[in-house]
Order: C-alpha cells, then sequence, then structure tokens
C-alpha cells in the first residue's frame, strides 16, 4: 500500500521499486508514510466507533450542558456560588479550590522538603536518620493511602461543641483558633474605610526592604562593608503599624465567638476539612521527595567548592548562602519544579476526603448528572494540560536563564 | 645531654608513665554522643527535639502494636478484650485476610492458584533480576505470563499455550527473515504470531475449550492486593517496550514519528492518571467497535500502559541523549544500519544508565495503582474503603487496614528500589 504515490517517481529515473525499503534516502520516507496510513487509519476506525456508538445511544457531542442548572452544593468555593449556578460555574469553582490546594501545598512541600533535606545532611546523626525515615517512609506508600490516612486523622478532631458555651471544655488556641471536626476556624480580617492606606504601607515597606537588601548587597561586593540587618524588620513593621493606629485602627478582626451560637463557632472564617487534610498530605507526601532533591542538589557540589570557601575564612553559614546554594539551586529547581506539577496532578485525588476541586465537580458529580463522560472528561484533560504546559514552559525559560554560559 | 640536665634540672623523668585509658569523653558512646548529638547548642536543642518527636511516636505506637488484639469478630469485640487498654484491632486483618490479598469476589477454593502465580513470579523474576543465574533460566521468565494468566483467570490452558507458540513462530520468523532486513522480519514476525494467535483463538473458544481447562474465573472478580501486583506487574512489563519505541521516535530523524511520540508523551505526562482511568472507565466504549466488550480492568490496564510508557520513554529519551556522539557515529561507521545500531550499541548502554530512572517510574506506577480504587475497583484501598470499613462489624477500624496497606506497599517500593541500588553498583563500568 505505501508503494502506490511512489511508482510514477520511480518510472524518471533509475529507481527500483525495492529502493524504498533498501536505500537510506528512501527507507525513511517510507517508515514515514507507512507510520502516517496507520495513525489515519486508528483515528478513522476510533472516529467512526464513536460516531456510530453515539448514533446508538442516542446522543451528540455538545457543550451546551455547561450552561444548565447545576443542582449541587460545592462544601468550599472561592467564588459566590449556589446549586442554581450552571454546571460551567460549578467547574470554575472546583478550578480555583484545584489552583488553591496545588499553591498551598506547593508552598507548604517546599518549606518541609527544604526544612527535610538539609536536616537529612546534618550531622546530628538523630536528626539525619529521622528524616530518613520520613522520606523512605513517605515515598514509599502510595499517595492516596496518605491522604486518606490524613483526611482521618483531621476527622478525629473534637465536634465545635467543645469551644462552646460559656465554660467551655477547650478554650480557643491562642485565643484565635479552634481545631474542629469541620476543620480550622480562624479570625477573619474586616477591611474598613482606610484600610486600603495600611495594605498599600506594607506593600510600601516591603519594597523598601527588598531595596535595602539589594544596596547591602552592593555595598558588601564594592566596598566590604557589611551593613546591619536591624533596618529589616524595623523597617517592614514600623510604618505599618504606624500608620494603622494613626488611622484609628481601620482593620479589625473578625473572631470566632463560642457564645453566638449553640451548635457551632460563628464568625471568623472556616476552612474546611477536605481542604486542610488534601493539603497536608500533598505537602507532606511532595515534600518527602523534594527534599530528596534537595539533597541531591547540595550534594552534587563538590565538596572543594566548600574548602575553597572555608580558605577565604567564609563562616558555615556565609558558605552554605554564598556559595553552596547558589550552585545546588541551579541543580535543585528543575525536579522541584516537575515535583509542583506532580503535585498540582496529585491533587486530583481530592475526591478520596471530599474535597471539591475540578476532578470533583466537572469530572464527578458533572459528569454524572449529565451524562456528558466524553465532553467532561476532554475538558478535564484540557484544563490539566493547559497547567502542565505553562509550568514547563516556565521552567524552559528558567533553564534557558541559569544554564551555565560557557564557551 | 642527660648530663647537663642533671646540673641545672631538678628532676628529670627517666621512665614512661603506664599507658591510661582516654578520658572518657573522648572514646566509646560518649566521644559518639559529644559529636554526632550535642556538639553545640543548636545540634542539642535538635537532637532533643528528635528525641522527643521519636519517643513520643513510639509511646502510642508500641503499646498501639504490642496490646494488639488479634482474635476477635468485631471491633465490639476487640474493644471487651481490650477493655479500656490501648492496643490496636488487628483481627480485622485476620479475619478479611482473604479479602484484603483477594477481593471479595475470587472463589474461594481457587486462591491457591493466584497464590501459585505469586510465587511463582518470583522464580520469572529471578534471572532478571539477578545476573548470576544462568540464562537458560529465561525460558521460564517467558512462559511465566501466559502460565500466570491460565492459573488467575482459569480457562483451557489452549489459549496461553497458543499464545506463546505465536510468540515463539514469531521469532523463529524474525531470525529467518531478518537476513533480508529488519523491517521484513518484523513484519513477517507480526504477521505469523497473529495468524496463529487467531488460530489458537478460535480453537480454545471452539473444539477444544475443555482441555486441561481450570474453572474461570471472570476479572470483574479480581480484586483486593491481587489486583495491585497484576495491574503493576503487568503494566510495567507491556509499557517498556512500548516505552523504548516512543523514546527512539523522539529521538528520531522523521518528523512525523518525531512529533506524534513528541505529542502522545506530552499529552499523557501532562494529565492524572485518574483522568485516563476515567477515560478507561466512561469514555474508552465509544471508541470501540459497538458490541465489544472489553471488561474494564483490561480498559484500565491499556490506559496504565499508555501513562507508564509516557513516563518510560522520558527516562529513556535521557539515557539516549546521555550517550556520547560518538557511540552513534562509531555505530554508523562499523556500517551497522538503525536497527542494528540500536539493538546492539546504543540501546544496551542507554537502558543501563536508566535504570535507576525506569526503577523510580516502576515504583511510582505500582503505587499508583492504588488509584483504581477512585474508579470504584476493589482493589486492596477499595476493599478497605468498600466493604470492609462500611460493614458493621469493622466500621471505624481505620489505623490497622490503613497501616497494613501502607506496609504491603512500603516493603515492595523499598525493596525494589534497594534492588536497583545494588544493580546499579555492580552495573558500574567505570571507574570511579
Amino acid at each position: 500500500m505505501s508503494s502506490a504515490p511512489d511508482t510514477s517517481a520511480g518510472q524518471a529515473g533509475g529507481f527500483r521499486l525495492s529502493m524504498l525499503l533498501n536505500d537510506t534516502r528512501y527507507r525513511g520516507l517510507t517508515f514515514q508514510f507507512i507510520a502516517l496510513a496507520v495513525i489515519i487509519f486508528l483515528m478513522f476506525w476510533l472516529g467512526t466507533n464513536l460516531v456510530r456508538n453515539l448514533a446508538a445511544a442516542g446522543l451528540n457531542i455538545s457543550f451546551r450542558f455547561l450552561g444548565e442548572t447545576a443542582n449541587y452544593d460545592i462544601g468550599q468555593s472561592l467564588i459566590e456560588y449556589s446549586s442554581q449556578s450552571t454546571h460551567m460555574r460549578a467547574a470554575m469553582v472546583g478550578l480555583l479550590n484545584t489552583l488553591l490546594v496545588a499553591f498551598l501545598g506547593c508552598v507548604l512541600a517546599t518549606i518541609i522538603g527544604v526544612t527535610a533535606g538539609v536536616l537529612r545532611l546534618s550531622k546530628n546523626w538523630l536528626v539525619a536518620r529521622l528524616m530518613s525515615a520520613y522520606v523512605e517512609a513517605f515515598r514509599n506508600v502510595p499517595v492516596l493511602i496518605w491522604i486518606l490516612v490524613i483526611g482521618t486523622v483531621v476527622s478525629l478532631g473534637p465536634s465545635p461543641k467543645v469551644y462552646l458555651g460559656d465554660d467551655p471544655e477547650r478554650g480557643l488556641f491562642l485565643g484565635l483558633f479552634a481545631f474542629t471536626n469541620r476543620g480550622l476556624t480562624a479570625p477573619a480580617p474586616v477591611f474598613g474605610p482606610g484600610s486600603l492606606w495600611v495594605v498599600l504601607t506594607l506593600v510600601a515597606s516591603i519594597i523598601g526592604v527588598i531595596a535595602y537588601l539589594k544596596h547591602r548587597k552592593k555595598t558588601l561586593f564594592s566596598t566590604g562593608t557589611l551593613l546591619p540587618t536591624w533596618p529589616v524588620p524595623a523597617l517592614l513593621i514600623v510604618p505599618t503599624v504606624l500608620v494603622f493606629f494613626i488611622l484609628g485602627q481601620p482593620i479589625k478582626l473578625d473572631m470566632p465567638d463560642p457564645l453566638a451560637n449553640r451548635f457551632n463557632l460563628q464568625g471568623g472564617f472556616e476552612i474546611g476539612r477536605p481542604l486542610i487534610a488534601l493539603w497536608l498530605a500533598l505537602s507532606v507526601y511532595t515534600g518527602a521527595f523534594i527534599a530528596e532533591n534537595v539533597r541531591a542538589g547540595i550534594l552534587a557540589i563538590s565538596k572543594g567548592q566548600t574548602e575553597a570557601a572555608a580558605a577565604l575564612g567564609l563562616r558555615p553559614r556565609r558558605i552554605m548562602n554564598l556559595v553552596v546554594l547558589p550552585q545546588a539551586l541551579r541543580v535543585i529547581i528543575p525536579p522541584l519544579i516537575s515535583q509542583y506539577l506532580n503535585l498540582t496532578k496529585n491533587s486530583s485525588l481530592a475526591i478520596a476526603v471530599g474535597y471539591t476541586d475540578i476532578t470533583a465537580t466537572l469530572g464527578g458529580i458533572t459528569l454524572n448528572q449529565t451524562g456528558r463522560a466524553i465532553e467532561c472528561v476532554l475538558l478535564l484533560m484540557l484544563f490539566y494540560l493547559l497547567i502542565s504546559l505553562s509550568i514547563s514552559a516556565v521552567m524552559n525559560v528558567y533553564n534557558a536563564s541559569v544554564a551555565l554560559k560557557e564557551r | 645531654m642527660s648530663d647537663t640536665h642533671a646540673e641545672s634540672v631538678a628532676y628529670v623523668r627517666d621512665t614512661f608513665i603506664p599507658q591510661q585509658e582516654p578520658p572518657v569523653r573522648e572514646k566509646g558512646v560518649v566521644k559518639w554522643m559529644r559529636e554526632n548529638l550535642f556538639s553545640s547548642v543548636p545540634y542539642t536543642i535538635l537532637s532533643l527535639l528528635a528525641l522527643w518527636a521519636i519517643w513520643s511516636i513510639l509511646s502510642s505506637f508500641l503499646p498501639w502494636l504490642l496490646n494488639g488484639v488479634w482474635n476477635a469478630s468485631s471491633l465490639s469485640e476487640c474493644r471487651e478484650t481490650l477493655d479500656g487498654a490501648r492496643g490496636g484491632c488487628f483481627a480485622v486483618l485476620s479475619e478479611r485476610w482473604n479479602q484484603l490479598l483477594f477481593g471479595f469476589a475470587y472463589p474461594s477454593e481457587f486462591y491457591w492458584r493466584p497464590t501459585l502465580a505469586f510465587v511463582l513470579l518470583f522464580a520469572a523474576a529471578a534471572p532478571v533480576l539477578v545476573p548470576m543465574l544462568p540464562r537458560k533460566l529465561l525460558i521460564f521468565t517467558l512462559v511465566y505470563p501466559f502460565l500466570a494468566y491460565w492459573l488467575i483467570w482459569g480457562g483451557t490452558i489452549v489459549a496461553p499455550i497458543m499464545g506463546l507458540v505465536g510468540l515463539i513462530v514469531g521469532a523463529v520468523v524474525f531470525q529467518t527473515l531478518s537476513h533480508r532486513g529488519f523491517a521484513i522480519g518484523v513484519l513477517g514476525a507480526v504477521i505469523s504470531a497473529i495468524a496463529i494467535w487467531w488460530i489458537g483463538g478460535s480453537l480454545a473458544g471452539g473444539p477444544l475449550s475443555g482441555v486441561m481447562a481450570l474453572e474461570q474465573v471472570e476479572s470483574a472478580k479480581m480484586g483486593g492486593f491481587m489486583l495491585n501486583m497484576i495491574l503493576g506487574t503487568v503494566c510495567v512489563s507491556l509499557s517498556l517496550p512500548f516505552g523504548i519505541l516512543l523514546a527512539l521516535g523522539r529521538q528520531s530523524k522523521l518528523p512525523i514519528i518525531r512529533v506524534f511520540s513528541v505529542c502522545f508523551i506530552e499529552f499523557i505526562r501532562g494529565v492524572p492518571l485518574i483522568t485516563l482511568l476515567f477515560v478507561a472507565n466512561v469514555v474508552l466504549a465509544y471508541f470501540l467497535p459497538p458490541g465489544t466488550n472489553f471488561d474494564l480492568i483490561l480498559r484500565v490496564i491499556i490506559m496504565i500502559t499508555m501513562f507508564a510508557s509516557a513516563y518510560i520513554a522520558e527516562v529513556i529519551r535521557g539515557g539516549l541523549a546521555a550517550l556520547p556522539r560518538g557511540q552513534y557515529e562509531a555505530a554508523d561507521s562499523l556500517g551497522l544500519d538503525y536497527a542494528q545500531a540500536m539493538r546492539l550499541i546504543i540501546l544496551p548502554q542507554a537502558l543501563k544508565i536508566s535504570i535507576p530512572g525506569i526503577v523510580n517510574v516502576a515504583v511510582g506506577l505500582f503505587k499508583d495503582t492504588t488509584l483504581v480504587s477512585i474508579i470504584s475497583m476493589f482493589d486492596v484501598i477499595g476493599m478497605i474503603r468498600g466493604p470492609i470499613l462500611s460493614s458493621t462489624e469493622w466500621s471505624g477500624v481505620y489505623w490497622e487496614l490503613y497501616g497494613f496497606a501502607a506496609l504491603m506497599f512500603f516493603v515492595i517500593c523499598y525493596g525494589i528500589s534497594q534492588y536497583s541500588q545494588w544493580l546499579e553498583r555492580r552495573l558500574a563500568t567505570d571507574h570511579r
């Protein structure tokens, strides 16, 4: 079948049919043609099957269901949502929930992973062993089991009733937080008039701090004098606090109130139990992998670098900050980003603890209610694909920017 | 010399001081502890924190483990036996042991069949895993998949035998034709194998269906840890050849093949496994000819194999890229064609470099087989969350069950990764 289009060319010169298979100049073309034919045939076969199956089931491909009323509730949503909203809206809620838990997870996983990775290299025998045990335990057990286990741990929290009444069994933690089997209740900030200025001052002080640190580094490198670090916290805290009190405390805290309601804590905002469970599980699980990456990155820096820095008279912390880490980061960041990607993909297991991410809304309830399997799964895959491709695009840009400029 | 000193110095020692033990703080446990645990203030704090963590874990874990109840028929009976003391209710494991391992539907009189298949798995894996063993044992490895299929699913032995015969005939045809070119050899092998399989299929379905037949067990009855093992081993072994092909495709100079491989790999790697399982569960049936009835386990195997081969392809691509260009050029200059160069020069080296990565993928894949519980298949997690935890006797026994499942996975995954480190050291041919 492959030779048909090429025979006309064969008559032109000294071309024989067997050259299609035996001549390296043409063999590639033959194989590509066969591959293309197979792929097209496969697509055609799948496509006709799809059409015939859909016709037999009386279905069609249509995304109109996204505009219909969803008729189901979602526990935690970042945007306005009720059971009267559309399936599209439900999918958006799920999407934002996925992004939320992925973001929170990446932050916490990085903190846990870097700490564990550095401690695993520590000369303290006990701590190093403890961290090895943590890493091995989490890397070798499926993430689904960890999600279920941590989901169970979180669900064993006390009922909100222990915090209620005039003489509660338990006081609020630090007077602010309540851990219950419904989740974590924390004070919610209420922004009054004038709070914009407080926020702006905070932003300005952060910019100031960054500028100061840059200036500090510059003077260190150009003159050798090291400016003090105390202006950093001062710059960060003093102006904001001043503005806060001058404007008459415009930001207030809405505290969880044990007395307002007989069944649950009122006030504050509640982080739902599923979110906490999934967040912790993903962070601790991914943290173990990040710890390995961090350890490998630090070990990849040759000992000569540390010794050379020590010979120059740098103190151990300086050696870490100025010599080892900048080089190790180049090794650590690419696998770190792929761990972030894994965390995002693993967040699709949210359904196991009842967190309504996009897999649970679009790929779960919406799919079951509307029966639009192909459309829902297609949208779901596209969404994850979009996240993955954008993260790998970021990674490529980063890799290009830190690649060693050699020759 | 000493004479002059005898004049000026009051006392000169002329005997050795008897040898003494080193100070306590410079030897033995004390020295080790000073150096490794309490060398500075921050380290001391860290050590104390670690000790506290270990103590608090052990103080609640050990009584739970040692005081556990192994004989009871329900959680309430466990609690009665414990009488308020702290202890685990491991009776659930002994009572539901078979369900955890084989699922709830596999006929109990045939438990010996998957057990035997599991034991034989070690025998089949040994020649691959331990290079010291004689090569002839690989024959059993070749036979094993068909034997295991026959044992687990049952049915007539004609089907697996014809499967094996098809494979062997294919290999023989390839050997005889391969001197006329790799492509012709492959084509001939595939055609003859398919012909044998087709004949075998009609024989096993028709006249010979009763020959040495074991009682047939449908796929829907597979469950428990057996299901995880089946999915893990089948998908990892199937994904290796596909992964190699995809990796070669991605490195290929032929644009159509390269673009196809890149698209496939990036698409699969970009979506979570659970969406692929959704595809297996609810979408794949739409793409198959009307009336075909693939069972779920087969659809899941297809999707997980696709998933794993994309990841393995990326690992092998890394191995191919790590080979120095000189190897490719040397193969070319010897006059080897593409198939020969890959088979004899490039792939053996590239695969060796890729072993750690392949093992990582295999371990990850084996762990990911638990995801099938989300599309309501009853693997070990599905059994725990479904029939066991929702039964009246055992609702609320979380730690024992999850702990058991975690331990099973830990033992296998940790074992595999230790093995791969050993193999890496063994295969190391560079002098470092």
